[in-house]
C-alpha cells in the first residue's frame, strides 16, 4: 500500500486526527472503600437474584458484614498510608477528595453500618411466624398490607432480604457524600444514599401503613430539598462557571477574573452566590434535621422500622454534615460573614426547638427523633466555630453521637408487647424492675444524650462548646448549656418512669435477642463509656484529621 | 513513684461499689458487709492521708498529676490542702455510720416477691460507696475540669438513692409514698444539673480564656492561680464576673443558698434518713468546699466584687432557714430547713474574707456533718419505729426510749451550738469573723442562734416529753446497732466541742493561703480581742494573720 499512499492525496487531505478524550485518571486504590461497598451492593442484588430464598438470609449478611469490614480495613490502610494529612489530594478528576475528614467519616459511617447491620439481621425479637424466624421488615414489600398476598407471604415464610443490598447502596452513597468534592457528586451522592433509605422506610413489618406514610412523607419532602440543592447548585455553576468546590472558592475569594463568554452575564454576580449557596445549604440542612427544615425528623423516625431508624439517625447525620463541613470550609470560607449568622440562628432554633418540643413527647421513638434534632443544633455549635478545633469537634462529637444513637435505638427493638414494639413511653413505666440491666443500658444512653460527666455525651459536648467558645460564640455555648438543661428534663423523665414507677401488670415484656443485636448494644455501650472516659486517643485522631484538602 | 494514696482513698469505694453490686440476689446480707468492709477500708485510708498531711508543708500534698485528655487540656492532678483533707476524712467517717444506720432500710418488704434481677439491697450500698467515692475525689481533684466531671456525675447515684428508696409508707399510700419520692428525685437531679450546665459554660469560658493568654488552656488550679499571680494569665474583669457566676451558682444550688434551696427539704424529707445524711452532710460539702477552692482562688476579683450580696443572701439563707424549721411539722424537713440556715453560716463565714470566718467556716463543715448526721440518723430511728415522720404523731418518747430521747437532745444540742460541743466552736468562729468585717451582718446572724434553740428544744418538747401517746407506747430503744452509730458520733461532737485544736492546726494554713490568694487582709480590730481559752491559733491575732 505504500505506492498508493501519494495517489490518494491528490483527491483527499488528512483530516486532522480527532482530538482524543482523555482517559480519565481514576486512582482506584484511593476510592477503595467506596467501591468495595459498592461492588458489595451489586453483589447482594445478584444473591438475591440467583439463590434459592432459604439460602438468601445467611449469605446476604455474610456478604453485608465482609463487605463493610472489607471497606473499613481499606480506609484504615489509607488513613494508615498518609493519606489522611501529607498524601491528602482530590483523586478522580477532582470530584472525590481524600483527606482526613473523609477518611474519618468515612471510617465513622462503617461502622455505623457495620453495627446496624447487625441489628437489621436480628431474627430472634419477633416472634415466629408459621415457623420461620422473622425480622424487623414486611414478608413481601409489595404486598397490600393486610391483603392477601401478605397472608400468602407470611405464611410462605417470605422475608426482604433485599434490605441488606439497599443499605449497601446507601453506605455507598454516605461514603461519596461528606469527600464530593464537586456540587454534581455531591448531589448525585445524595440522590444515592437517599433513595435507599426511602425504600427502607417503608419496609417495617408491623404498623405498615405507618411506615409507608413514613416514606412518603420522606420521599417527598426529601426531593423537595433535593430539588433546592439542585436549584442551588446551577445557580452556583451560574456565578462561577464552574461545580469543582476549589473553582468556586477561587470565584468567591476574587481570584478568578477570566469570565467565560457563555456566562458573561451572570458570572461573579453575588445575588446568584447568596441565593444558590443559601439553597444548596438548605438541601444540607434537611438531611441533617435541623430547625427549620426538621418537619420529616419525628415521623419518619416513629414509622420506620426501628434499625433503619437507628442506621438513618446515625449514619446520616455523619454523612451529612460531612458534606456540611466541606461546603461551607471548603466552598464558602470567603463568604463566611454572610453564612455565619444564619448558621448561628439556625443553631439557636435548632437546638432549643429540639429540646422544648421533645418535652411533651410521649413516643420513645419520637423522642429521640427531637432529641436528634437538638444534637444537630450542638454538632453547628461547632460547625460555626470555623476553626480546625471546630472540625476535629465536630468529628468527634459525630463519632460518638452517632453510636449512643445505634444502642438507644436497639434497645427499643427489645421491648415489646403484643403490637411489636412497645414505643409508648407509658408502656416503659417500671421496666426497670422487670428487666434491671435493660433498663440500665437504656439509662446510659439517655445520660450520654443528657451530656453527664464519664459519658461520650459530656466528651463531645464539651469539645464543641470549647470549639465554639475559641472561635467567639460564646453565646452559642450559653444557649447550648440551656437546652441541655431543657433535654436533660426528658432524659430524666424517662429513667423516672423506668426506675421509679410501678410496672404495669399489661405492660411490655423485655425480648431476649440473638447475639447480633446484643452485640450491636453492648458495642453502643462501651463505645460511649470508653469515649467518655478516655478519649484523648480519639480526640487526637479527630484533631489529625481537621483539614481539608482543597 | 510514690503510693498513689488519694487515688486509692478514692478507688476503694468505687471498687467496693462495683463489689456489693455483684454480690448475687439471695446473700442480701453479705452485701452489706462487704459494703461496710470497703467503707471501713476508706476510712483507714483517709485516717492515713490526715497522718501522713503536715500541715505545716507545701500548699498541696500527696500530690498525683497524670496526662489525662491533652486536647482539652485536663490532667488527672490530685492534692490535697488542709481543708480537703479535712473533709475527706469527714466523709470517710460517717459513711460506715451512713451504712450501718440504713441496714435494714433497703431490705425487700415483707411478702415481696424475691425477684431473681432486681436487687434494691445491693444497689443501695453500691451507691452509697459510689457517692462516697465520688465526692472523695471531687475533694482531692485540683483540675477543675477534673473536679467538675465528679461534682456532676456524683448526681446520678445520688438520684437514685433518692428516688429509689424511700421510708416505708406509713400513714401515706404507697402510691402517693413514690410520686412524692420521684417527684424529689427529679427536683433534686434538675436543680443540680441546671446549676452544673451553668458551671459547664464557664469551665469552657475558662479554658477559652486560659488558651488565649497562655498558648494551650489549662484547667490547672495551681497552674490558673501562678499564672494570675505572675500576670501571666489576665481575665477581664466583666468575662472574671461571668466565669465566677458561672460557677458560684452551681455551687450556690448544691450548698445551697436561698433562694437556690428549694430542693433540700423535699429530697430530706423524701429519702430515708442516711441518705438525708448522705446529701447533706456529704455531698452539699462538696458546694461550699468548692466556693473556698475555685470561687475564690481562681476569681479573686470577682469573688470581692460579689461579696456583698453573697453575704446578704447567706444571711437571708440562716434567719429565713431558721424561720422556716421553727414552722415544719415534719421532723425531717424540719432538720432540712435547719440546715439551710447552717449552709448559711458556712458561706458568710467564707465570703466574710477573714481568717476566723474562714477558718471557722471550715470547722462547720466538719461539725455540721457530725451533728446533722447524728440529729438525722436518731431521727430515722424515730420514724422508722413509729411509721410517721409527723412531729404532732409523738409525744412523751423519753419515758419510753430514753436512750433515743437523750442521744435525739445531744444531736439537737449541738445543732443549736450549745458550748461544749463541736458546732459551737466554729460558730462562734464564723461570727467574730463576719463582726470583724461587718459588724451589723455579724448582729443579725446572731438571730438564727436564737432560733435555732427554738426549733430545736420545740422539737424535743413536743416529740419527747409530755403525756404518752398511746402509738408511742412500747416503743423498744435504742438497739445495739443503733447505738453503735449514734454513740461515736457523740464521742467526736463532745471531743471536738473540747478540743478543736487538731482539726484547727491543719485547716488554719490552707484558710491562709486561700486568703492570700483573695489578697484579703483581717482588719485591723479596733479592740485587740482576745479569742479566750480556746484560742483559735496563735498566728492570727489581728492584722498579721492572712499575710504570708
Amino acid at each position: 500500500m505504500t505506492h498508493a499512499a501519494p495517489v490518494h492525496s491528490l483527491w483527499t487531505t488528512a483530516a486532522a486526527a480527532p482530538d482524543k478524550i482523555p482517559a480519565p485518571h481514576i486512582e482506584y486504590g484511593q476510592l477503595s472503600p467506596t467501591l468495595i461497598v459498592l461492588g458489595g451492593a451489586i453483589l447482594g442484588v445478584l444473591v438475591e437474584a440467583f439463590l434459592p430464598r432459604r439460602q438468601r438470609y445467611g449469605a446476604q449478611l455474610f456478604v453485608s458484614v465482609l463487605t463493610l469490614a472489607a471497606a473499613f480495613a481499606a480506609v484504615v490502610g489509607l488513613a494508615a498510608g498518609d493519606y489522611g494529612t501529607g498524601k491528602a489530594h482530590v483523586a478522580a478528576m477532582g470530584a472525590i477528595a481524600v483527606d482526613g475528614p473523609a477518611l474519618f467519616l468515612q471510617g465513622t459511617i462503617l461502622l455505623v453500618a457495620l453495627v446496624a447491620v447487625f441489628t437489621f439481621a436480628e431474627r430472634r425479637l419477633d416472634p415466629v411466624a408459621h415457623g420461620n424466624q422473622v425480622d424487623s421488615f414486611a414478608a413481601q414489600a409489595a404486598a397490600v398490607p393486610g391483603g392477601e398476598a401478605e397472608k400468602a407471604a407470611v405464611k410462605a415464610g417470605f422475608t426482604t432480604t433485599e434490605v441488606f443490598p439497599l443499605v449497601l447502596f446507601a453506605v455507598g452513597g454516605m461514603l461519596v457524600f461528606p469527600s464530593a468534592n464537586d456540587l454534581l457528586t455531591l448531589f448525585v451522592a445524595l440522590e444515592v444514599f437517599s433513595l435507599p433509605l426511602y425504600v427502607l422506610c417503608a419496609l417495617a413489618r408491623r404498623h405498615r401503613m405507618l411506615s409507608q406514610e413514613a416514606a412518603v412523607k420522606y420521599f417527598l419532602l426529601g426531593a423537595f430539598s433535593s430539588a433546592f440543592l439542585l436549584f442551588g447548585i446551577a445557580l452556583l455553576y451560574g456565578y462561577a462557571g464552574t461545580v469543582g468546590y476549589a473553582g468556586i472558592a477561587d470565584v468567591v475569594d476574587g481570584q478568578v477574573r477570566n469570565v467565560t463568554p457563555a456566562l458573561a452575564g451572570t458570572m461573579g454576580n453575588d445575588a446568584l452566590l447568596l441565593i444558590g449557596g443559601a439553597m444548596v445549604l438548605m438541601g444540607l440542612l434537611f438531611k441533617i434535621g435541623a430547625v427549620p427544615f426538621h418537619m420529616w425528623t419525628p415521623d419518619v423516625y416513629q414509622g420506620a422500622p426501628t434499625p433503619v431508624t437507628g442506621f438513618m439517625a446515625a449514619a446520616t447525620k455523619v454523612a451529612a454534615f460531612g458534606a456540611l463541613l466541606r461546603l461551607l470550609y471548603v466552598v464558602l470560607p470567603g463568604l463566611r460573614w454572610d453564612w455565619r449568622p444564619v448558621m448561628w440562628g439556625v443553631a439557636i432554633v435548632t437546638m432549643l426547638g429540639g429540646a422544648i418540643v421533645a418535652v411533651t413527647q410521649t413516643d420513645v421513638k419520637r423522642l429521640l427523633a427531637y432529641s436528634s434534632i437538638a444534637h444537630a443544633g450542638f454538632i453547628l455549635a461547632g460547625v460555626i466555630a470555623t476553626t480546625p478545633d471546630g472540625i476535629s469537634s465536630v468529628l468527634f462529637y459525630l463519632a460518638a453521637y452517632s453510636f449512643v444513637t445505634l444502642g438507644a435505638f436497639a434497645v427499643v427493638t427489645l421491648v415489646r408487647d403484643a403490637g411489636g414494639e412497645a414505643t409508648h413511653l407509658s408502656k416503659w413505666a417500671g421496666l426497670g424492675r422487670r428487666s434491671p440491666l435493660v433498663a440500665a443500658v437504656f439509662a446510659v444512653f439517655l445520660l450520654a444524650f443528657a451530656g453527664i460527666p464519664l459519658t461520650s455525651g459530656f466528651a463531645g459536648k464539651f469539645a464543641v462548646f470549647k470549639a465554639a467558645a475559641d472561635g467567639g460564640a460564646g453565646a452559642l455555648v450559653v444557649v447550648g448549656v440551656i437546652s441541655s438543661a431543657i433535654a436533660a428534663f426528658f432524659y430524666i423523665r424517662v429513667i423516672v418512669l423506668m426506675f421509679f414507677s410501678e410496672p404495669r401488670t399489661d405492660g411490655p415484656s423485655v425480648a431476649v435477642p440473638s447475639v447480633l443485636t446484643s452485640s450491636a448494644i453492648a458495642i453502643g455501650v462501651a463505645v460511649t463509656l470508653v469515649l467518655g472516659v478516655a478519649p484523648q486517643y480519639f480526640l487526637d485522631l479527630a484533631g489529625q484529621a481537621g483539614v481539608f484538602v482543597r | 513513684m510514690s503510693f498513689p494514696l488519694l487515688t486509692v482513698t478514692a478507688a476503694v469505694p468505687a471498687l467496693g461499689a462495683i463489689a456489693t453490686a455483684a454480690v448475687p440476689a439471695a446473700k442480701r446480707a453479705a452485701a452489706k458487709w462487704v459494703a461496710l468492709a470497703f467503707s471501713l477500708a476508706t476510712l483507714v485510708l483517709a485516717a492515713v492521708a490526715l497522718v501522713r498531711f503536715d500541715p505545716g508543708g507545701a500548699r498541696f500534698q500527696l500530690t498525683e498529676s497524670h496526662a489525662w485528655i491533652a486536647d482539652f487540656g485536663v490532667r488527672y492532678e490530685l492534692g490535697v490542702d488542709g481543708i480537703a483533707v479535712v473533709l475527706i476524712a469527714l466523709t470517710a467517717v460517717l459513711i460506715p455510720f451512713v451504712i450501718l444506720a440504713g441496714w435494714h432500710d433497703a431490705d425487700p418488704l415483707e411478702g415481696e416477691r424475691p425477684n431473681r434481677r432486681w436487687r434494691p439491697t445491693q444497689g443501695f450500698f453500691a451507691l452509697i460507696l459510689m457517692v462516697e467515692a465520688m465526692v472523695v475525689i471531687s475533694f482531692e481533684a485540683t483540675d477543675v475540669f477534673l473536679f467538675y466531671i465528679f461534682f456532676e456525675a456524683m448526681l446520678i447515684p445520688m438520684y437514685f438513692l433518692i428516688g429509689g428508696f424511700g421510708d416505708r409508707a406509713g400513714e401515706r399510700s404507697e402510691e402517693e409514698t413514690a410520686t412524692q419520692r420521684s417527684y424529689a428525685a427529679v427536683k433534686f437531679l434538675l436543680y443540680n444539673l441546671a446549676g452544673g450546665l451553668i458551671m459547664l459554660a464557664a469551665v469552657v469560658g475558662l479554658y477559652a480564656v486560659t488558651a488565649d493568654d497562655l498558648g494551650t488552656g489549662t484547667f490547672s488550679l495551681q497552674q490558673i492561680v501562678q499564672a494570675r499571680a505572675s500576670g501571666d494569665l489576665s481575665i477581664a474583669t466583666g468575662t472574671e464576673r461571668w466565669l465566677f457566676l458561672g460557677f458560684f451558682f452551681a455551687f450556690a444550688v448544691k450548698a445551697p443558698l436561698w433562694p437556690l434551696h428549694t430542693w433540700l427539704p423535699n429530697a430530706m424529707g423524701e429519702s430515708t434518713a442516711p441518705v438525708a445524711v448522705l446529701i447533706t452532710a456529704v455531698v452539699d460539702k462538696v458546694g461550699t468546699f468548692a466556693m473556698l477552692r475555685f470561687c475564690l482562688q481562681l476569681f479573686p476579683e470577682a469573688s470581692k466584687w460579689a461579696t456583698p450580696v453573697i453575704l446578704v443572701l447567706a444571711l437571708i439563707s440562716i434567719i429565713y432557714g431558721a424561720l422556716l424549721a421553727v414552722g415544719q411539722r415534719d421532723i425531717k424537713r424540719l432538720i432540712a430547713y435547719a440546715s439551710i440556715s447552717h449552709f448559711g453560716f458556712i458561706i458568710l463565714g467564707i465570703f466574710a474574707m477573714t481568717t476566723q470566718g474562714q477558718g471557722g467556716a471550715t470547722l462547720y463543715m466538719v461539725n455540721h456533718g457530725i451533728s446533722t448526721a447524728a440529729l438525722m440518723l436518731v431521727a430515722g430511728f424515730l420514724i422508722t419505729r413509729r411509721g410517721s415522720r409527723l412531729i404532732a404523731d409523738y409525744g412523751g418518747v423519753q419515758k419510753v426510749a430514753p436512750v433515743l430521747a437523750g442521744t435525739f437532745l445531744i444531736g439537737g444540742l449541738a445543732t443549736l451550738s450549745l458550748p461544749g460541743l463541736a458546732p459551737f466552736i466554729s460558730e462562734f468562729l464564723v461570727l467574730v469573723g463576719t463582726f470583724s468585717r461587718y459588724p451589723v451582718l455579724g448582729i443579725i446572724a446572731t438571730v438564727g442562734i436564737v432560733l435555732a434553740a427554738l426549733y430545736v428544744l420545740v422539737l424535743y418538747q413536743r416529740t419527747m416529753t409530755g403525756p404518752v401517746k398511746d402509738e408511742v407506747r412500747g416503743m423498744p430503744d435504742l438497739k445495739a446497732r443503733e447505738l453503735l452509730v449514734v454513740a461515736p458520733l457523740i464521742a467526736l461532737l463532745i471531743f471536738l466541742g473540747v478540743y478543736p485544736k487538731p482539726l484547727a492546726d491543719i485547716v488554719n494554713p490552707a484558710v491562709d493561703h486561700t486568703l492570700s490568694v483573695v489578697d484579703e487582709k483581717d482588719p485591723k480590730p479596733d479592740h485587740p480581742v482576745d479569742a479566750g481559752w480556746f484560742s483559735y491559733s496563735p498566728m492570727h491575732d489581728g492584722a498579721s494573720g492572712g499575710a504570708k
